[in-house]
């Protein structure tokens, strides 16, 4: 067994994501991944408004913050420009499936060759703990704080199953934080990405259940029960659109 | 060797001469010509179009495009505009340079599509939030519109900040004889250190416009202005029979050249009057105007927009109450004639 060290893409500064927030893990995964699609010289990386907008902080690589949803749009002119670079994009749900849909649908049906990294917490978690468009139906929020009211609020959005209706993409999946299992899929779906990527196949998407224990008020062990037991029953884990055709996330 | 050119094709080629190789935009008339031009001319010079699902992808597009290190542009018309505005902030705050045209319509909403110069307001002082300006060319004819969408290339990378060229419908349809500014070298261009282009032998390069700090953020924003305190070198304005004059007329853009017509027509009557147009919008050349509102033989101001009075109130700020400043405007999409800006001066007196 390898020895456990810090991936060469990652910084030493202290992660500022409150306790037992996925996003650090997540940070790791895709430093792994760069480094095994063997990307650490040619990698961009584009942060989002929300709790990850100082992701540049964690990482080596060049990054440029985006404005709220327009991630996909800027990752876009990175990559018209520089097509040679591993561009990866980092957003949450408010983001990504609010205020940035159309970026997110259009990136993905023009078949824009970058990956998107999809926090799915089913919160705003840094404006406070907000309703998503990814709040579970019944899920407490401080703008529905009876629990989402699915005739009042509206349904949660499925973004991988919307996506994968598209021809555009390449690789569409999702993965959850949930467990060591399960952290090794999102590894694994995250590796896959970039290297369809690195191959030029096309637009990526790994969308992967989060927790914000701080805004589900509960302690980071019960909100991984919580992804566990709720989240994954709205939000099936698996592989929506993979154009490789050979299944499974090597 | 000069060509006929529609003035929206003249900035696109012009563009691409400049070593424009990355476009972004998104239909919107009267500026169609730009996008359609670039659809075709991009693949041919082996640059990239894409056709955004909206002006706020295309402008978000650019700071990518500009972020890493390319020469990218965008156009629209005024909603179209004001819909980039949010991006055009976070481009101004991070310093990523980039080309924005501007070929203006009557608004406001979603208004008409006939020529306007209503967008000035939003073009110099701001547009989007914060505390920011754009360098801002206003050509009068299509050679023009020509030279200063090249230029304005060089002054995004001298200056790292947006510079937008505002032009107006008339402006991007007419077609005139110009002259398309010789191709650069990309490879002779300076390298671009700060830029976000991935290859970083370890240096990281952030492009970014978040400063949590207060005295961070001023200290950045007070950076921004004594850049746009620089490039008061790159002020420019025409001086058109100001000599003697008594009237001036200050106007900008298409409406300029019916202001020229005016001053022939008024001194052929022996009204001695004269006209300042600006070229640069921002930086204002006030400096220019002050100087001729100090001269003896100059009696007062005509203002002549097609908004309701919007470049007026910086020659009010430029004259400082020397003189008199007069305004005559048109708007919605209507033009003045030559003659309705000489009745406007001499009151239909012979």
């Amino acid at each position: 067994m390898p020895d456990f060290t810090k991936p060469a893409l990652l910084t030493d500064t202290p992660l500022h994501y409150c306790p037992g927030c996925t996003h650090g893990m997540v940070h790791r995964l895709i430093a792994e991944a760069v480094e095994e699609v063997g990307m650490l010289d040619s990698c961009v990386g584009i942060a989002p408004v929300g709790c990850a907008v100082f992701a540049y902080n964690y990482f080596k690589c060049d990054f440029l913050q985006a404005a709220h949803g327009r991630a996909p749009a800027v990752a876009t002119g990175v990559k018209r420009a520089t097509p040679d670079n591993l561009v990866f994009v980092y957003q949450g749900d408010g983001d990504l499936a609010s205020i940035g849909m159309a970026e997110t649908v259009h990136s993905a049906t023009r078949g824009e060759n970058i990956t998107v990294i999809f926090i799915n917490n089913g919160i705003y978690g840094m404006t406070g703990g907000q309703m998503a468009p990814t709040t579970l139906a019944g899920q407490k929020t401080t703008t529905c704080v009876s629990g989402r009211d699915v005739k009042e609020q509206g349904n949660p959005i499925r973004i991988c199953e919307l996506l994968a209706t598209l021809d555009g993409p390449a690789f569409i999946a999702r993965t959850s934080m949930h467990d060591v299992k399960n952290i090794r899929d999102t590894k694994a779906a995250i590796v896959k990405g970039f290297r369809m990527q690195k191959e030029k196949k096309g637009f990526s998407l790994i969308e992967i259940l989060s927790t914000c224990p701080t805004n589900f008020h509960l302690s980071p062990k019960a909100s991984l029960d919580y992804i566990r037991d709720e989240a994954v029953k709205f939000y099936p884990l698996g592989i929506f659109k993979d154009v490789d055709g050979k299944g499974g996330l090597k | 060797m000069k060509k006929l050119w529609k003035g929206n094709e003249a900035v696109a080629e012009s563009a691409i001469a400049a070593g424009c190789r990355c476009f972004f935009g998104y239909p919107i008339t009267p500026q169609n010509e730009i996008p359609e031009y670039m659809s075709r001319r991009m693949k041919e010079v082996g640059g990239s179009f894409v056709q955004a699902e909206s002006e706020v992808a295309a402008i978000n597009m650019v700071y990518g495009a500009g972020g890493a290190g390319a020469r990218a542009m965008t156009s629209s018309s005024s909603p179209g505009i004001s819909l980039k505005q949010e991006g055009i902030s976070y481009i101004a705050g991070a310093r990523v340079p980039c080309v924005i045209v501007n070929m203006m319509r009557a608004g406001p909403g979603l208004g008409g599509i006939q020529p306007s110069q209503s967008d000035y307001f939003q073009a110099t002082k701001g547009g989007g939030h914060g505390d920011y300006h754009m360098l801002v060319y206003a050509p009068s004819g299509v050679q023009e519109a020509a030279d200063l969408t090249y230029k304005a290339f060089f002054k995004a990378d001298e200056y790292r900040c947006p510079v937008m060229i505002l032009g107006d419908g008339m402006l991007g349809q007419m077609c005139e004889a110009a002259q398309i500014p010789e191709f650069v070298d990309l490879e002779k261009l300076p390298k671009k250190e700060w830029a976000a282009s991935g290859n970083n032998c370890g240096k990281q390069r952030i492009i970014n416009s978040i400063y949590m700090s207060p005295d961070t953020l001023e200290a950045h924003n007070r950076e921004l202005f004594d850049t746009y305190k620089q490039m008061e070198k790159d002020i420019e304005a025409e001086l058109y029979k100001t000599d003697d004059a008594q009237t001036v007329i200050v106007a900008y853009g298409t409406v300029a050249r019916i202001a020229k017509a005016a001053v022939d027509a008024l001194r052929e009557k022996g009204v001695k009057a004269g006209l300042i147009r600006p070229i640069t919008l921002f930086p204002f050349p006030s400096g220019i105007i002050k100087k001729a509102a100090a001269e003896k033989h100059v009696r007062k101001f005509l203002t002549v927009e097609l908004s309701m009075g919007q470049m007026v109130e910086d020659v009010r700020l430029a004259v400082d109450g020397l003189k008199p400043v007069e305004f005559f405007g048109r708007c919605g999409g209507n033009i003045m004639y030559p003659e309705d800006i000489v009745q406007r001066i001499t009151g239909g007196k012979e």
